[in-house]
């Protein structure tokens, strides 16, 4: 996806994933997932984060719990970008995540429609929802 | 002659920070925390840059000064209720006031055979630390129905029975802004033998309080809600109450003897309580906050708020998108959503426009079992909030679908 989509597009993506999330859910198999609790002081967002691995592979992740619309989008592209992704290249993906939300260099070929949080600064409060999901991820396949 | 605009001159804050985001800003946080007037300032600047030093019998001039603002503070603050000076306790705020009276009154007294009478409309410092009571002592914390989002004395004797010992509950609710019939409900627990604590953080800053009159057993507040500094707060209790409590601080400044053999002999409260330097700076800010909400007048305040607070009402209602929790409710919290949009994006979005809010669940989980929502926006006046202000809060929230604007603009 190039980085020059715009904004129009970029607020789709957002709420799209945000409203129908593909990734939003208990998984059945629980007792085959690692998991992790995510809150915050200085947000009401409260999510269950999942991640299934084989050996080195993601073969799932997911998530579940109350949050904004910001969390929800940005935790359900990420598990997007991971899945069927060896932890190496799941951490590369959400280093340059990171380093896109806290306004340093990053490599967006590997951000796809993660590219949509790039306005995130603009709202300093909201950084912690954009990522919340992602410090979990992290998190579960250090 | 009652003048907002003319009082917002007195607070450099407003002059300092115009704009938020682009946009004029509107601060609507004020059950959070208010701003401070030059007044309260310049107290601050006075102890550190011309008063500066330890209270507690220094053998000098201005440690006198010192002691003596601590003794005029605390004069002034048993007016403002209406009490012994000696029932006038400093704390750093209604938290460790309630912690104070939690620890101090129900671990030494409460037992397994104990209730302890709460309301989920709480805050969180008003429950954690009678469930702390509970652990140590057995005794158990039961909550009042709400009707409507109510307290009314009637689920108060419904609630309570033989074993209740003590009724903990907010004289205003930072989430929906109801007052409690506190005077009636204190008649009829004295009535029963029980004692009951009034958390008056949202209340002592927006109406005038008379504890004689209510004859509430303790009462809690915090500086930094009613144009004082952070830091700094208030517990009253009665005298004999106070008398037989423990302190959970003790060491310098607390006792007057002690001796190798664990001996001790503490002095009377207030200052039993008051252990270490104190908040000395706080104490300076607290004295100029009260007296400038006396000039201004309690009454006024009450008044102009509930105007706000009904002028809010009748803007926003022809908003279908919004839901409003707390239409009749007399106090200037407005508690609201706009419909399908999460709390939060809604207060981020405001935020995009200037206007500061608060999304969430103002430490009062238990709430939102009862609102049947996650999370709401609330929005809380203070005298220094104008009609101009509410008019630019109805405006941006005509669009306030558009949540991700905050976001694109
Ligand atoms: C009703 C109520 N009680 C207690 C508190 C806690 O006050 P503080 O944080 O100043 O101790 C607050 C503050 O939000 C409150 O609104």
């Amino acid at each position: 996806m190039p980085t020059s989509i715009n904004d129009k597009l970029k607020r789709e993506i957002i709420i799209d994933h945000y409203s129908s999330p593909r990734h939003k859910k208990t998984p059945e198999n629980i007792n085959d997932y690692q998991k992790i609790h995510m809150d915050s002081v200085s947000c009401i967002d409260n999510i269950y984060v999942y991640v299934k691995l084989d050996n080195d592979k993601i073969v799932d992740a997911c998530f579940d719990g109350v949050a904004c619309a910001i969390s929800t989008a940005s935790t359900d592209i990420l598990c997007d970008l991971i899945i069927n992704k060896t932890k190496a290249e799941a951490n590369y993906i959400l280093t340059q995540y990171l380093n896109m939300i806290y306004e340093k260099d990053f490599d967006d070929s590997v951000l796809d429609e993660a590219i949509v949080f790039s306005n995130t600064y603009k709202q300093a409060a909201r950084i912690k929802c954009a990522t919340i999901g992602c410090n979990g991820i992290e998190e579960l396949i250090k | 002659m009652f003048d907002p605009n003319k009082l917002r001159k007195d607070f450099p804050f407003f002059e300092n920070v115009k704009k938020m985001q682009g946009n004029n800003l509107v601060y609507f946080d004020n059950a959070a925390t208010t701003q401070k007037p030059r007044q309260v300032l310049d107290s601050i600047i006075q102890y550190y840059s011309k008063e500066n030093a330890n209270s507690h019998r220094g053998d000098y001039d201005i440690a006198h000064l010192v002691d003596d603002k601590v003794d005029k503070t605390r004069d002034l603050v048993s007016k403002f209720l209406n009490c012994d000076k000696r029932e006038v306790v400093f704390t750093s705020g209604t938290t460790m006031s309630l912690n104070l009276i939690a620890y101090g009154y129900g671990q030494k007294f409460l037992t397994k055979d104990d209730e302890i009478l709460i309301s989920e409309e709480e805050h969180s410092s008003n429950i954690l630390p009678w469930y702390e009571v509970s652990k140590k002592t057995g005794a158990k914390v039961k909550f009042i129905r709400l009707v409507d989002g109510k307290i009314t004395l009637e689920e108060i004797k419904k609630a309570i029975s033989s074993k209740t010992k003590l009724i903990s509950l907010a004289q205003v609710s930072n989430v929906l802004g109801y007052k409690i019939p506190a005077k009636e409900i204190c008649k009829f627990a004295h009535e029963k033998g029980i004692l009951v604590s009034i958390d008056a953080a949202q209340s002592a800053p927006h109406m005038k309080i008379d504890v004689k009159d209510m004859d509430c057993d303790f009462l809690s507040f915090s500086g930094h809600k009613m144009c004082g500094p952070t830091g700094i707060g208030i517990l009253y209790g009665k005298f004999e109450l106070l008398n037989r409590m423990d302190s959970f601080l003790v060491g310098g400044g607390n006792n007057i003897t002690y001796d190798t053999g664990c001996n001790v002999s503490y002095l009377y409260p207030p200052e039993k309580f008051e252990a270490g330097t104190l908040n000395l700076a706080g104490i300076y800010g607290l004295y100029a906050a009260i007296k400038y909400l006396n000039d201004i007048g309690l009454d006024n305040i009450e008044n102009y708020e509930k105007e706000l607070k009904d002028y809010a009402i009748k803007k926003l209602s022809s908003n279908k998108n919004i839901i409003i929790y707390n239409k009749d409710s007399e106090t200037g919290i407005l508690t609201f959503n706009y419909n399908g949009v999460f709390a939060q994006d809604e207060a981020t979005y405001l935020n995009s426009k200037g206007i500061c809010v608060r999304s969430g669940q103002h430490c009062a989980k238990l709430l939102n079992d009862y609102l049947k929502t996650p999370a709401t926006i609330r929005a809380s006046f203070y005298f220094y909030n104008t009609k101009q202000e509410i008019d630019q809060l109805a405006k941006v929230l005509e669009n306030g679908g558009n949540f991700l604007d905050a976001y694109f603009n």
